[in-house]
């Protein structure tokens, strides 16, 4: 088994915890304007924050393979 | 009030796609062969699943056909607050990538198929396991019947419900058919079939949600039919938090709950790397947009008024809101593709069916019948008690949907997610380096089962919402799991710190976390 990952290259998870409050901002986003595509403003921004997630996972991903700590050692 | 009439051009269609899937499921023994009389290879298909078929399983796990129709179901009657399955399959995959990489590389090393069986090694305490263990049996068995509810709807939209002795003849063909392919092939069998399943999926809601806005006369005109009430969250008074507590109690916590059902884990172990699952946390969220785009499958049922539509009020007789989405694709597509769509939501419901049933076949083969009944069984005894399993929980889930209401199986599934989240402390923090106390951690899933359990009988079993009072006077309307999860953690952790105290250094070294090294 691998050694304990160094904390520093953990420090970008830290990231993984925008789009969780993005969403749960529930006052925030109650609302229907501005509408995008005929979307009330409720629906695209929570559409929205899927692909955001997907994409700041996937960069949390990969800057933890650059730093080495990409591997099952999580 | 006449019967649903029957669609033989959606039915054919139908037939064959599910007859290629069944097809498939058999042939799933055959395919990255491995010894099937081995409980690994069987209940997780030996470890083997890598980035792309792992999207596939964990996709047709997470996404359930039960999802495709109540998620717009709950849309369509409930409006906004309906949505909340976005954020939750939002918040799910921050939880997937920190957690779960490391629960998958302690459960290949130590040759864990289970959550329970993790807990045991962890705690050294086969009661707090066992606890696991029958959380995780007793929130799968309704989430399974609940896939035949799934599957019942499209039948019935098929027009080939029948009547009488012959209304569940093809309910009971279709379980006879998942139960025969997840016995003989595993969990390759619903990997194999997921592709199928996700494929159709995919295809539906992308021509559904670009077809039906062509006829309806756009997105704008479809939000514009929709109640103004139900287009947002109703704003709340004075002293409460209202609906916005319960949107995002409701999302939090189910995304807490979900990867600790037994099927998500079994989904997750069966991956060949942590790294495939970090893969797939970036991946996977792909279908929470189709979710999305699902759910307002409901605005556009508002918007095309099939629930006042004649030919369909058999339908929503029986099945009230859960019948919006059958009804819509009979509106809107052409009959050869209503078959598809409706095959995409059958095959839908056998891929998570066969994985749960899968599951519960694990955990009891290996933390009850081997942890307390045959600890010297075989490795072809474990594989053959799985299978037998398998099919039991499976009859358990027919028998059930068959003999009670729907309702039942719905407040049913309701507790589970109440239930299952009592595991956290247990299997999530277990992978950290808390010094979590066995005896602390089952007072603690005790205490949150009987608050939980309450919260949900003070409303009379009917909503997952509690309104908890709190000082001032003020209302925080939530989701009754995340608040008897706090209690849980509150008594798992203080419990925890005076079990702590009490003991002597020597003790604390024999600690059995010592071993996992985090």
């Amino acid at each position: 088994m691998p050694p304990p990952p160094r904390p520093a290259a953990r420090v970008w998870r830290v990231l993984l915890l925008v789009p969780v409050l993005a969403v749960l901002a529930v006052p925030m986003f109650n609302r229907t304007a501005p509408t995008l595509w005929g979307f009330p403003f409720f629906y695209w921004y929570q559409m929205l924050w899927v692909i955001l997630c997907s994409g700041i996972v996937g960069l949390v991903f990969l800057l933890e393979v650059r730093d080495g700590q990409g591997e099952d050692n999580a | 009030m006449a019967p649903l009439p029957l669609q033989p051009v959606a039915l054919g269609v139908f037939l064959v796609l599910f007859a290629i899937v069944t097809v498939m499921g058999f042939m799933g023994a055959r395919w990255r062969r491995g010894d099937l009389g081995n409980l690994s290879e069987w209940g997780l298909g030996g470890r083997g699943f890598g980035t792309v078929i792992s999207w596939f399983l964990l996709g047709g796990d997470l996404y359930t056909a039960y999802t495709f129709v109540a998620v717009p179901a709950l849309v369509f009657g409930a409006g906004a607050l309906g949505f909340f399955a976005v954020p939750y399959t939002i918040i799910i995959y921050p939880i997937l990538f920190t957690v779960f990489p490391r629960l998958w590389r302690v459960c290949k090393r130590y040759g864990y198929l289970t959550a329970p069986e993790f807990v045991r090694g962890r705690f050294d305490s086969r009661a707090l396991s066992l606890a696991v263990a029958i959380t995780g049996i007793l929130a799968t068995m309704p989430y399974i019947a609940l896939q035949l509810v799934g599957m019942q709807v499209v039948i019935a939209a098929l027009g080939f419900g029948g009547s009488g002795v012959w209304a569940d003849v093809p309910l009971f063909i279709a379980f006879l058919v998942l139960a025969a392919f997840t016995y003989t092939s595993g969990l390759r069998a619903p990997a194999i079939i997921a592709i199928v399943k996700d494929l159709l999926i995919y295809v539906t809601v992308i021509a559904a949600a670009i077809v039906i806005p062509i006829h309806l006369g756009g997105w704008g005109k479809i939000f514009a039919a929709v109640p103004a009430a139900k287009l947002t969250l109703p704003v709340p008074g004075a002293h409460t938090i209202g609906s916005y507590g319960a949107y995002a109690t409701l999302a939090l916590g189910s995304a807490l709950a979900l990867f600790l059902y037994p099927h998500s884990i079994t989904g997750i172990l069966a991956a060949s790397s942590g790294r495939v699952l970090k893969r797939n946390a970036a991946l996977l969220p792909a279908y929470s947009l189709i979710l999305g785009l699902l759910a307002l499958l409901g605005f556009m049922a508002i918007a095309a008024g099939v629930a006042k539509a004649p030919q369909y009020a058999a339908g929503f007789a029986a099945y009230h809101g859960n019948f919006a989405v059958p009804a819509l694709m009979l509106a809107a597509f052409p009959p050869w593709f209503a078959g598809v769509a409706f095959a995409a939501i059958a095959i839908g419901a056998l891929v998570p069916a066969s994985i749960m049933s899968i599951a519960t076949a694990n955990i009891f083969t290996r933390d009850i019948y081997r942890a307390f009944m045959r600890p010297d069984a075989t490795d072809t005894q474990e594989a053959g008690m799985a299978k037998l399993i398998s099919l039991l929980v499976k009859l358990g889930a027919l028998v059930f949907i068959l003999g009670l209401p729907a309702a039942t199986a719905i407040q049913f599934q309701l507790l589970g997610g109440i239930w299952i989240i009592q595991t956290l402390p247990a299997v999530m923090l277990g992978l950290t380096r808390l010094r979590l106390r066995a005896g602390a951690l089952l007072a603690g899933w005790a205490c949150g089962m009987a608050v939980g359990t309450a919260m949900a009988a003070s409303t009379h079993f009917k909503s997952a919402i509690y309104p908890l009072h709190l000082p001032g006077a003020l209302t925080a309307p939530g989701y009754a799991a995340l608040y008897a999860l706090i209690v849980n953690l509150v008594v798992s952790l203080a419990l925890s710190l005076v079990l702590n105290a009490l003991r002597t250094p020597s003790a604390a070294k024999l600690d059995p976390a010592a071993r996992f090294e985090f």
